[in-house]
């Protein structure tokens, strides 16, 4: 029970977090977005800046519009607060900071007949964040330009769930205009966000385990960063339980600071000789 | 003693690289990278919502 009301208490921190960054109300009263300085700013998890309410800039976003701008081909400004965000605190922003994290988490609730925690091909199947992550944010706006010499935010465009969900949803919802230029890539973005959702329900986080780019620069800090976990191995008596509470099947005893670690604290706060800190 | 030490070093690669995040932010800003970013941000982007 106790374990359980502070599951829910990451829950209020994310929602709260989520709606910091998301609070401009008349967007989604008028169908418009946010147009002031603060977009300036980068957010530390994935936000679609063409969400209504969004009150800054997706990092990732930031990064593919830079790298595909004419005259810029090396996003340092959006590259720097990743490794700021990065290096102070690792992927914890993916456990308590992401507003599509906290989705994922919130359909994980959703009750299911077989959860799945691992299959056949799943370890090499998280590699295909740092595909994406060089391919669609970096390579393909970097080099595939029009002929101004300006890259699409591919990722973006072909991949990202959350901007459809966060943006195109709602914009074509509130927007007659924007609804008569609906196509195919409007489809098979609600294609994609459609099976995001369904395995979200099976699958604790699939677009954070696979999919993510934003995830896999923030993994690569993960094992440095200043705030992490420490397993005190005095203490530890090797009992697994961390092991087996954890969603994104890390083995904390193992390695407490894996790339995969959300830094969600569900291992924290199940180890019953109290641990890890 | 010695495991404060030991705790403060564990966090000196962290603590260089966010402050070299620092820099290289500092250095995007400098050069006016800022304005390339309010610029997608405050105009709906069409590729993000599925319509470009």
């Amino acid at each position: 029970m106790d374990k359980e009301k502070k599951g829910w208490k990451r829950h209020g921190v994310q929602a709260l977090w989520a709606l910091l960054t998301n609070s401009y109300l008349a967007g989604f009263a008028r169908g418009k977005i946010y147009q002031g300085k603060l977009k300036n700013l980068c957010v530390p998890g994935l936000n679609c800046y063409s969400c209504p309410g969004a009150l800054g800039a997706c990092p990732i976003g930031a990064v593919q519009a830079v790298i595909g701008s004419w005259n810029f081909k090396l996003a340092f400004y959006a590259a720097g607060f990743l490794m700021f965000v990065g290096a102070l605190a690792g992927r914890f922003v993916c456990g308590w900071l992401c507003p599509f994290g906290l989705i994922q988490d919130l359909l994980h609730k959703i009750p299911f007949p077989e959860k799945i925690g691992t299959f056949r091909g799943d370890r090499l199947l998280r590699k295909l964040k740092y595909v994406i992550l060089i391919v669609f944010v970096i390579l393909l706006p970097m080099f595939l330009v029009d002929v101004l010499g300006q890259g699409a935010p591919y990722f973006c465009k072909l991949i990202c769930p959350a901007g459809t969900l966060e943006g195109g949803i709602p914009l074509v919802l509130l927007n007659e205009s924007m609804r008569s230029a609906l196509g195919w890539l409007y489809a098979w973005k609600n294609v994609l966000l459609l099976i995001t959702i369904v395995l979200s329900v099976m699958i604790y986080r699939p677009f954070c385990k696979y999919i993510c780019p934003l995830g896999a620069v923030y993994s690569v800090f993960n094992p440095i960063s200043v705030f992490r976990y420490r397993v005190d191995e005095k203490k530890c008596t090797g009992c697994g339980i961390c092991a087996k509470v954890c969603g994104m099947q890390v083995d904390p005893a193992e390695n407490a600071n894996h790339p995969e670690c959300i830094r969600c604290g569900a291992c924290k706060k199940s180890c019953p000789v109290k641990a890890i800190h | 003693m010695s495991r404060c030490m030991g705790t403060r070093f564990r966090r000196l690669p962290g603590l260089i690289l966010a402050v070299l995040g620092l820099v290289i932010m500092g250095f995007g800003i400098y050069r006016g990278e800022m304005a390339v970013v309010l610029e997608k941000a405050v105009n709906i982007c069409m590729e993000c919502v599925g319509i470009g």
